[in-house]
């Protein structure tokens, strides 16, 4: 899988190139700023890009306008933020658009490199990867009428879901069966008015689209 | 030497007892020289005025009216343009006898001859000019008595020496004169003693005169000094503003890259690492947790430093993050249009993020109101929990805290608390500094 990384800090995109090499992923190429991140997907066309929301030479949000343009250029390209801190606000820009194939997950969870990587995989086949931080900001941006509906462990169970993880994924971080999970996926459905949707990453879609909506 | 001012002359006179006093101003002293010097010295500049405006009506002294009118417009002219060579040395020289600093006059100051009609604007101009062509003359007699009680006392009290030299015959001798000359001498030095005090009295009335008429108005004064340190206090709380966004970008760029990037390879370590030791194992493992530990620590530090969303998409992102952050339920609603100054936006960030902070350590609230709403050039936040209340701005540094820094930009903060609840704090910034 052929990735580029947008980094400005210099000693942290060492670690990722070596993180991501060691790990099976070609790194077509590492950059340290928007503009050039933006160059190297129109000339390298990756499976995916790690992008630094804070980048020269404003350092705000550049990673994120340019995560936009890239949705808008080249949506085949999957796009993983990475943020010192998760802002609610940046992702309902993200979500905004097309949710597939878009990640954003604070910079800590590179750490935890198993974790990590399987979120850039998810991402690069067309699925999503929400920080817990960022859902939990999401929860409680939407309005509640609906989402107080749902009983604590509905809660938890769209939580995940909106994280991007899988049915299995979600039964393994609850400890409980799949089919349970299933159950409560079904009732938050009926709970929060949702057209039924088959298979794990369109009922994500579904999810993101009813918390990143307006209202 | 310091400057010095009125106030300071009146306490040091207060301070010493009435012979101690008679001691400073005795004929010998060093005040009394001093005074006296400075008295004298005032009496040129202070004709000064009157010589330069006379000059031209002594030069050519015209009975037409037209010539009259001509040369009192000149003289008008003449007297704009000698007030501020004459106030700078005046000035000069309060400050190099006396070390009295007299205020300069703004707009007075520093203007060159062609700016003239323009001080005519300036307030303090008529009090200048009460100074140098009313006040001043009367001061330079206050010199010139100076000059005469020290001459005459010199005089008579030197006549017995006089009388003494002169011989026995001639009309004025020690002996047939004993009494007059003796109540002469006891006048003369009765005059020398004299002297330093009307010195003394010139010089004060002179310096009253010089701060009360060259000097800025006390109110204007006043009212200068509270702009000024208003001013000084925006920049002040700007440069802390601007600190903390330094330092935040610092520990950003430095700090927590290298700590990501230590916990990445400890992480890498831990997952492909194979054949070790489980003690060393377990070491990595351990200080994997640590390094992510410390950097979810100092991310919740910096974060509440200066968010970066904060300066990029204003107070309800940045709030909304820290609303999200916090473990108790939080209804947030933000309307601020248009955006307050990035030092107010600042203030109000700091002020409920730490009030919830607060909330949270402290109320043991289930459910947390936060309002932020700009009405004209005022940002009102409203902080309302339903927690046990009890809350007491004495009591710790973090209401303190918080209170300060909204006094700072001339914010009022008010918190109701009663004990059992509900606590509301109340803010009001204004957005125009």
């Amino acid at each position: 899988m052929r990735i580029v990384i947008a980094e400005d800090s210099v000693l942290l995109r060492a670690g990722l190139i070596k993180l991501l090499e060691t790990s099976g992923f070609e790194v077509a190429a590492a950059v340290g700023d928007a503009d050039a991140l933006l160059a190297a997907v129109r000339e390298h066309r990756p499976d995916a890009a790690i992008v630094d929301v804070r980048m020269p030479p404003g350092f705000t949000d550049e990673g994120v306008r340019a995560a936009l343009v890239m949705r808008r250029e080249s949506p085949e390209v999957a796009v993983l933020l990475l943020s010192q801190y998760v802002e609610e606000r940046y992702a309902a820009d993200l979500l905004s658009t097309n949710t597939s194939g878009v990640g954003y997950l604070l910079k800590d969870r590179v750490a935890d490199v198993a974790a990590f990587l399987d979120a850039l995989r998810r991402v690069a086949a067309g699925g999503t990867a929400l920080d817990p931080e960022v859902v939990s900001q999401l929860l409680l941006r939407r309005n509640r009428g609906p989402l107080d509906r749902l009983t604590p462990r509905e809660r938890e169970v769209l939580g995940l879901m909106a994280e991007g993880r899988s049915n299995a994924g979600i039964a393994a971080a609850l400890v409980v069966s799949e089919s349970a999970v299933a159950k409560h996926i079904n009732s938050i459905f009926a709970k929060l008015d949702l057209p039924h949707a088959e298979g794990d990453h369109r009922r994500v879609l579904a999810v993101l689209h009813f918390l990143g909506g307006d209202t | 030497m310091a400057p010095r001012h009125l106030w300071q002359y009146g306490s040091f006179m207060a301070s010493i007892s009435p012979v101690r006093h008679a001691f400073a101003h005795a004929p010998w002293s060093r005040a009394a020289w001093r005074d006296t010097v400075f008295a004298v010295s005032g009496v040129p500049l202070q004709f000064a005025g009157w010589t330069i405006l006379g000059l031209p009506w002594t030069l050519w002294t015209p009975v037409n009216v037209t010539p009259i009118l001509f040369l009192t417009g000149c003289t008008i002219v003449l007297a704009l343009l000698v007030m501020v060579p004459l106030t700078s040395a005046q000035r000069e020289r309060f400050w190099a006898m006396l070390g009295l600093d007299v205020p300069p006059l703004p707009g007075l100051e520093g203007r060159r001859w062609w700016n003239t009609p323009r001080d005519l604007r300036v307030p303090g101009l008529w009090r200048v000019l009460r100074y140098h062509l009313l006040i001043g003359p009367m001061l330079a007699f206050g010199g010139l008595l100076t000059c005469a009680t020290w001459a005459a006392g010199v005089l008579l009290a030197g006549i017995g020496t006089y009388a003494w030299a002169l011989p026995d015959t001639s009309v004025f001798s020690l002996s047939t004169h004993a009494i007059r000359i003796g109540l002469l001498t006891a006048l003369g030095v009765l005059l020398l003693l004299a002297a330093p005090w009307v010195a003394a009295a010139t010089r004060n009335l002179d310096a009253r005169a010089a701060l009360a008429l060259l000097g800025p108005d006390r109110a204007e004064e006043l009212e200068r000094r509270v702009e000024d340190l208003a001013e000084k206090r925006a920049s002040v709380v700007d440069a802390a503003d601007l600190e903390r966004r330094r330092i935040e970008r610092d520990l950003h760029d430095g700090a927590q890259q290298r700590l990501v990037s230590m916990a990445m390879n400890l992480g890498l370590a831990r997952e492909t690492l194979t054949g070790v030791p489980d003690e060393a194992m377990r070491v990595i493992v351990e200080a994997h947790e640590e390094a992510k530990e410390a950097l979810t620590e100092l991310r919740n530090l910096v974060r509440g430093l200066h968010p970066a969303v904060l300066e990029d998409r204003g107070l309800d992102a940045a709030l909304s993050g820290v609303a999200a952050r916090v473990p108790v339920p939080v209804r947030l609603s933000v309307r601020v249009e248009p955006r307050a100054s990035s030092t107010v936006e600042a203030v109000a960030y700091f002020v409920v993020s730490e009030t919830l902070t607060n909330i949270v350590k402290h109320a043991r609230a289930t459910a947390v109101d936060v309002e932020v709403a700009r009405t004209g050039d005022v940002l009102g936040l409203k902080v309302v929990d339903d927690g046990v209340g009890g809350a007491d701005p004495a009591g710790g540094t973090g209401l303190l805290g918080l209170a300060r820094r909204v006094r700072s930009v001339d914010g009022t903060f008010r918190i109701a608390s009663p004990a059992g609840g509900p606590t509301t704090v109340t803010v009001e910034l204004p957005c125009a500094l």
